[in-house]
């Protein structure tokens, strides 16, 4: 036996090498016709290790304390070699995270993939959206900057409007009464070690998940059902490893291709990436006139806007924002559908879906922008963007809540028996 | 390769009209942070006019070198307030004494190219204009009642708004008022007018570059690793390709 095979014979008999490398890569079976919108998931692996690896080295170099935050980013953007580098892709992988994992998820809606059995694949993603966003918001906080600053604040504050114990609620999430050092250093720790372990354990439970149900592909149709009778292979299956690692590769590279040009050509991306009004230091005493929060998570903002205040409560609009994003936790049991890919779907869902991604990039625009930014309607009091914001987020809505109706009566067409192209 | 990088630049900076303080149409800057002649102008007004009352804390002397400078010529000729080369750019007045001066302590520039933009910068430092109901006795057409009087008016001369003018002279009542406001040479400085918008260009330019040194390199670096994943790409495709044809 050659020195290597011995060594992997010495490592099988003490742990599970081979077994696992099989059962998740040269023997693990997917079907063969994977198109453009299966390369997002093995980008938002990529895109986390990116940050993990970023991120490690920020922290040998950023101070978080409200005295020296700021300070500290600068000089790593300009005293540490390379600094500058770490730091711009540290924050260009912050967006990419959730322009992949968007794009992931409307790959998920397109061919249904959250359709039984793979509920709880769906739910362990949504978990990790989750976190994605609270990462995100307690990594903005770290710069120290206006935005950074009031954007903590006007989010924390949401919480003080939880009925009866919101005031108390907000205090000790901020460990102040305003968004202050103490309130920093929790959101470093959130940052780098809470929410980044809760993140990485999810991703290995939604992986373990798909691998026991196996992927779904863009007909939606079950390569389980038509295997060869002497191998037991699928027929549509082909072994992850090496077709479809060599195909990411050129994923990946085409990836980096677009990262590379953000990161050196325009690391602000216009202000969406890095804004403007966070290269001011935070200041307490100074609110900015506009809070816009960073581009992924404006259309829940707008939500937040477009509903107003009852009971000189802005509690109504804080739960129709939370409703908006836990909603997709209900996906699998809205959807009465009998298909699962768009492909072989009826208008009605076919109409409803592309109405909702309208919704949402238009939600993700208005979140953007002040709230007066149209005018009013007519000679009433009423803004145009919060009524536009009022429509679209009950059209966001209704996709969800209409689902089981429109679903279960749609004129949908049959699947084929072995997967298409 | 240039003409490539200005476009990226500009581009980068459109949306910055946005956050100017308020709407005022903007001039655009005219940016080249690889021309080194108009950065050392730049950093020399910059020493000379900014630098009393403005710090740029987490710049350093010695950095100055990215603009071909050797550290004994920013000795010589651009440090004032300090020995060591390796110190950041601080003011020796007082933040207390600041805010009693003028209201509030002027801010600190290492950034201020990034929050505020070149082109809100260009025609800020341009558009002075005398105003007696103001404590300092100017006024700013980009910031209204600025608490920052016109430090380079010797250099500019002194510049009043045209409006007021017209409405001496009873004439032309019609519309004026939606016009801009004009400002107009009332006293002329030791520089033309002309003179004087490329030494802000160059001021400007000199701020662009404090406000992210790595810029040049950065994209200079860009360009090679795209180089790099161009061809890189080329053979992951051809792999594919290869372990493709046998997939049915």
């Amino acid at each position: 036996m050659s020195k290597p095979a011995a060594l992997i014979q010495w490592i099988d008999e003490r742990f599970p090498l081979t077994a696992n490398w099989k059962a998740h890569l040269s023997e693990y079976y997917a079907p063969k016709n994977f198109n453009f919108w299966y390369y997002f998931g093995s980008l938002a692996l990529l895109v986390l290790v990116i940050q993990v690896l970023s991120g490690i080295f920020l922290t040998m170099h950023y101070k978080p304390d409200a005295a020296l935050a700021f300070g500290s980013v600068e000089y790593i953007m300009r005293d540490v070699p390379w600094g500058w580098l770490v730091r711009y892709i540290h924050s260009t992988g912050a967006s990419m995270f959730f322009i992949v994992v968007y794009l992931h998820m409307l790959r998920g809606l397109l061919y249904g993939s959250y359709r039984k059995p793979r509920e709880l694949i769906w739910i362990f993603g949504m978990l990790i959206y989750l976190c994605l966003m609270a990462e995100a918001f307690f990594g903005y906080l770290l710069p120290w900057g206006q935005m950074s600053y009031w954007g903590a604040q006007v989010i924390v504050n949401l919480f003080a409007a939880v009925p009866f114990v919101g005031e108390d609620l907000s205090v000790w999430i901020r460990g102040d009464y305003v968004v202050g050092d103490a309130t920093l250093n929790r959101f470093f720790a959130f940052h780098v070690i809470a929410i980044p372990l809760v993140l990485i354990g999810l991703v290995a439970a939604h992986i373990i998940a798909l691998h026991e149900v196996g992927s779904n592909n863009p007909d939606g149709i079950d390569i389980k059902k038509k295997k060869d009778p002497k191998t037991g292979i699928p027929l549509d299956g082909i072994p992850f490893h090496p077709y479809y690692t060599v195909k990411d590769i050129v994923g990946v590279v085409v990836f980096l291709m677009v990262f590379t040009i953000v990161v050196f050509f325009m690391p602000e991306v216009g202000g969406y990436f890095l804004e403007y009004n966070n290269f001011i230091p935070a200041d307490p005493m100074k609110t900015p006139p506009h809070i816009a929060p960073v581009w992924y998570f404006t259309p829940y903002y707008a939500m937040l806007r477009a509903v107003p205040a009852m009971f000189g409560s802005q509690f109504p609009g804080v739960i129709v924002m939370g409703a908006g994003v836990v909603i997709f936790f209900l996906l699998p049991w809205l959807d009465r559908g009998k298909v699962r890919s768009i492909r072989y779907r009826g208008p009605l869902f076919r109409g409803w879906l592309y109405v909702f991604i309208v919704s949402f990039v238009i939600l993700g625009w208005l979140g953007v922008k002040p709230t007066d930014f149209l005018g009013k309607v007519g000679s009433t009091d009423l803004e145009w963007a919060t009524l536009l914001a009022r429509i679209f987020t009950i059209v966001y809505f209704l996709f969800f809540l209409l689902m089981p109706f429109y679903t279960a009566i749609d004129r949908e067409q049959p699947e084929p028996d072995r997967v298409t192209g | 390769m240039k003409l490539l990088e200005r476009l990226i630049a500009i581009a980068a900076l459109v949306p910055t009209l946005a956050f100017a303080n308020v709407e005022v149409p903007l001039d655009t800057a005219p940016i080249d942070t690889g021309d080194t002649a108009s950065l050392q102008n730049g950093a020399k007004l910059f020493v000379n006019h900014c630098l009393n009352c403005h710090a740029a804390s987490h710049m350093r002397y010695n950095r100055l070198t990215d603009l071909g400078l050797t550290e004994q010529q920013i000795k010589d000729n651009l440090m004032f307030t300090t020995e060591k080369i390796g110190d950041h750019m601080k003011v020796a007045m007082s933040a207390k004494d600041a805010a009693k001066w003028f209201g509030a302590q002027p801010p600190d520039l290492s950034v201020i190219a990034r929050s505020r933009g070149a082109d809100w910068l260009y025609t800020y430092l341009r558009t002075f204009y005398r105003d007696d109901t103001r404590a300092t006795g100017w006024n700013n057409v980009a910031f209204p009642n600025v608490g920052m009087p016109h430090v380079l008016a010797e250099l500019q001369g002194e510049l009043v708004m045209e409006e007021h003018k017209a409405a001496e002279g009873g004439e032309g009542a019609h519309g004026a008022s939606h016009e801009p406001p004009k400002l107009v040479l009332a006293q002329a400085g030791s520089m033309t007018l002309k003179q004087y918008d490329a030494a802000i260009a160059d001021l400007v330019n000199y701020l662009v570059y404090m406000g992210e040194p790595a810029r040049n390199s950065r994209v200079q670096i860009g360009m090679m690793t795209l180089l790099f994943l161009g061809v890189l790409l080329v053979f992951a495709y051809v792999l594919k390709k290869e372990y493709w044809k046998d997939v049915h």
